[in-house]
């Protein structure tokens, strides 16, 4: 599963990505690695970014990098 | 600007200020140097490079450079572009600074070390500023500085208070003693590299050692990180070693090692995109861990924050809230002004009556009064309503809600071709286009930024309230409407969201003409909300208000009296009761030949002049009419200009010469023209071509011209005058 399967205030453990993406290089410089927890904090409908809490901060991103980011439950 | 002219600009004793977006960098500069500069709760605000001067001692006193915030040395967007580029610069020229300060959000330290860990690394003295504790005890997970100095081998690590205001002395003291007794770290990169991942990178290190003289420590750590992304092999392609760019030669070499040292990597298994981030992470865990603040593993549960965005993002109370907001804004930009624009207009009426007193009448009394106190007078009656505008822009901004309108708003921007964080920069476009043009560089794809800059100047900027204000004051009625809203605001709330729609219409069809290059991704960190700081609000408003004096002072006055002369030149020889020697004037003649082309939109000579004289900047408009009517009236008194206006009649048929379509029309044309030319010398700058500054005047005059034919005919067809 990734990030965007995610409900609301779920934590989940990073456990990698999906593909090399551009977005990848600056999400693991901020901290995205595999084993670091997340939480989901919302969704905005009709397929609009994301927001998650990681590390100690808060990060907006797109569905198709969240979709890109697998975790484990 | 290149290494050596940066170098000419400062002495050798100086430092720099490093950190992410948000840590809190930029209020640590405005409390070391006390220069009036912005200082903001968005990522990416600090878009300029700033440099102050902080007295460290009695005797000792050195230049403090700003940068923009950053998460890493592999830069992701043009801002951080800026920084990387510079930090080559310091590591190829002859001056680095003397110290590094590493700012640091203690509340968020894993990710902010991540920038400290880099540059440990440049063989500078790093002194670590762990800045935002408030926030930290809360959570109650202090770390002793020692410790984390000892763990890190910084030079010194200590707390500050940006908030308030405790440390900076300390700061000050630890700063001068770094200066004058250097501590670097150790010579060899502390990140565990295993032997496979040592003998592939070996040959590009040896390669920074030979090529740029770097030492050990740095060239591993540029080896590691030229192979994280192209835009790191692209600023060594850029750097310049003693004024020189490097050979041909040399950039193939570097080319084929970095090539060789990532396929090699591939093989291993590593991914070299992100094998920098993995090393210095695990580096990391363990220094915290050794310092006594080991690795949570949970993620901490809600926040005031979190809770308040409950509601403020709410997919729809949040979108609801932020069109409130605007709305807010807006009327109290009309309703809150009117008592000290009452005392401006009062006061300026005064001081032309005092002049008409004390000096002998004459041509430099006339200029006085007609030229200068008409002319500037007319244009700061609007400052109050710019204040109040900046007042509610930097609220917005400072408390981290902009943040979350760009996560709102993201999703729907990307349908008009725009982005996220195109919305703080088109929004800034509301005060000023130009601090908005730079504020889009902190967009990461090249196409958006670009569509955000095309359209950024329809975006009313405060230079319009004037012109708006006037015509809206003197020809729209004030009625209440809903009780709740008057005629007056909402007209002005209408051109607003005109130029607003239109922008977001066009960055559409622009998007589709201009290719990609590169992907577009929204990786933005959220600020938590804080309470703004009072000192940066009226900061920020001050230094506003002062730029829109200075403006009226300087380019304002001038113009004023080269028009005044133009108005009143020639004289006539004798006066005919039915003519007005302005219309003989130099001013009179230029404004009846280009009569014939702006008749159509419902303008006549006088309002023409005004369209060529605001090509300096838009509000010379207000100015204009004020000194053509007051020359007009032949400096009796100082001319109310909304009265003038609303009495001016045709002397050939007497009938009113403005009507309220005439003045919709005008403000449909302000809303679209493109005027203030300051605007696109930097789209020059900004895109660094002359092509999308033309492309931009051409559209934005030829929409300009449209849309006041289409409401002025289309006005009268429907009847109205």
């Amino acid at each position: 599963m990734t990030i965007a399967s995610l409900e609301a205030d779920e934590i989940a453990t990073i456990e990698g990505y999906l593909n090399e993406q551009v977005s990848q290089s600056r999400l693991v410089e901020m901290g995205l690695l595999p084993g670091t927890p997340v939480r989901l904090i919302k969704k905005i409908p009709l397929n609009g970014p994301v927001e998650i809490k990681v590390r100690d901060f808060y990060l907006s991103l797109r569905r198709k990098d969240a979709q890109n980011i697998l975790v484990k439950k | 600007m290149t290494s050596a002219s940066a170098m000419k600009d400062r002495g050798t004793n100086w430092i720099a200020l490093l950190g992410n977006p948000n840590s809190g960098k930029t209020a640590l500069f405005n409390l070391l140097t006390g220069l009036n500069q912005k200082v903001s709760n968005y990522p990416g605000i600090t878009v300029e490079r700033k440099i102050g001067h902080a007295v460290l001692s009695d005797q000792f006193q050195v230049e403090v450079l700003d940068l923009p915030g950053t998460y890493s040395l592999a830069p992701e967007s043009f801002d951080e572009r800026i920084v990387s580029e510079e930090i080559l610069s310091w590591l190829h020229g002859p001056s680095p600074p003397r110290v590094i300060v590493s700012v640091v959000d203690a509340s968020n330290l894993e990710r902010n070390l991540y920038l400290t860990s880099q540059l440990l690394d440049l063989n500078i003295p790093v002194v670590v500023a762990l800045t935002m504790m408030d926030l930290v005890e809360q959570n109650d997970h202090t770390i002793p500085p020692e410790k984390l100095c000892e763990e890190l081998e910084a030079a010194e690590v200590l707390h500050v208070s940006v908030r308030k205001n405790w440390g900076v002395k300390e700061l000050k003291e630890a700063i001068a003693r770094v200066i004058n007794e250097p501590v670097n770290g150790k010579s060899d990169l502390p990140l565990t590299l295993s032997g496979p991942v040592r003998s592939s990178l070996v040959h590009l290190t040896e390669f920074f050692k030979k090529e740029f003289g770097y030492g050990s420590r740095l060239a591993w750590a540029q080896a590691l990180r030229i192979i994280t992304r192209d835009s790191v092999l692209d600023g060594f392609l850029q750097a310049q070693l003693d004024g020189q760019k490097m050979g041909d030669e040399q950039i193939r070499d570097l080319q084929k090692l970095r090539d060789a040292s990532s396929a090699e990597l591939k093989s291993q298994g590593h991914h070299p995109k992100t094998l920098e981030a993995h090393l210095r992470y695990r580096w990391l865990d363990g220094v915290l861990n050794r310092a006594g603040k080991p690795r949570k593993l949970t993620v901490d549960r809600s926040t005031v924050s979190e809770k308040a965005d409950q509601i403020l993002t709410h997919p729809f109370l949040g979108p609801v809230i932020f069109i409130g907001l605007l709305t807010i804004m807006f009327q109290s930009i009309f309703t809150w002004a009117t008592v000290p624009m009452d005392w401006i207009t009062q006061g300026v009426a005064i001081l032309g009556e005092w002049v008409l007193v004390f000096l002998p009448a004459g041509m430099l009394r006339d200029l006085t009064v007609e030229g200068i106190i008409g002319g500037v007078g007319a244009i700061l009656i609007f400052l109050p309503q710019i204040m109040i505008l900046v007042f509610f822009m930097t609220l917005l901004e400072d408390s981290g809600y902009m943040a979350r309108v760009a996560f709102m708003l993201d999703h729907l921007m990307t349908k008009m071709g725009l982005h996220g964080r195109s919305v703080f920069p088109m929004m800034t476009g509301y005060a000023c286009a130009i601090p908005g043009i730079m504020a889009a560089r902190t967009i990461d794809s090249w196409k958006e930024r670009l569509v955000t800059i095309l359209v950024l100047p329809l975006m009313s900027c405060s230079a319009r309230l004037p012109v708006y204000a006037l015509m809206i004051g003197a020809f729209i009625p004030h009625k209440k409407v809903l009780g709740l809203f008057n005629t007056q605001g909402l007209t002005l709330v209408i051109m607003y969201l005109m130029g607003t729609v239109t922008a977001l219409v066009l960055a559409k069809i622009f998007s589709y003409f201009i290719h990609q290059k590169g992907q577009s991704s929204f990786i933005m960190e959220m600020p938590p909300y804080r309470l703004p700081l009072t000192r940066s609000v009226t900061r920020q408003v001050i230094l506003r208000s002062k730029l829109f004096v200075i403006n009226a002072g300087k380019i304002i006055m001038a113009i004023s009296i080269v028009l005044w002369f133009l108005a009143s030149y020639p004289k006539l020889e004798k006066t005919n009761e039915n003519i007005n020697p302005i219309h003989h004037s130099y001013a009179g003649k230029i404004g009846h030949a280009i009569e014939p082309f702006i008749k159509p939109l419902g303008f006549d000579w006088k309002i023409g002049i005004g369209l060529i004289t605001s090509f300096a900047a838009r509000e010379v408009m207000v100015t204009t009419l004020a000194t053509i009517y007051n020359v007009e009236a032949g400096g009796k008194d100082v001319v109310l200009l909304t009265q003038a206006l609303q009495e001016d009649k045709d002397p050939q048929t007497g009938e009113l010469v403005y009507s309220p379509l005439v003045a919709l029309s005008l403000m449909v044309f302000f809303v679209y023209a493109a005027q203030c030319m300051a605007t696109f010398a930097i789209v020059r700058n900004e895109t660094n071509t002359w092509k999308w500054p033309f492309f931009m005047i051409f559209y934005m005059n030829a929409l300009a011209y449209l849309a006041s034919l289409c409401v002025y005919q289309g006005g009268q067809l429907l009847g109205f005058s």
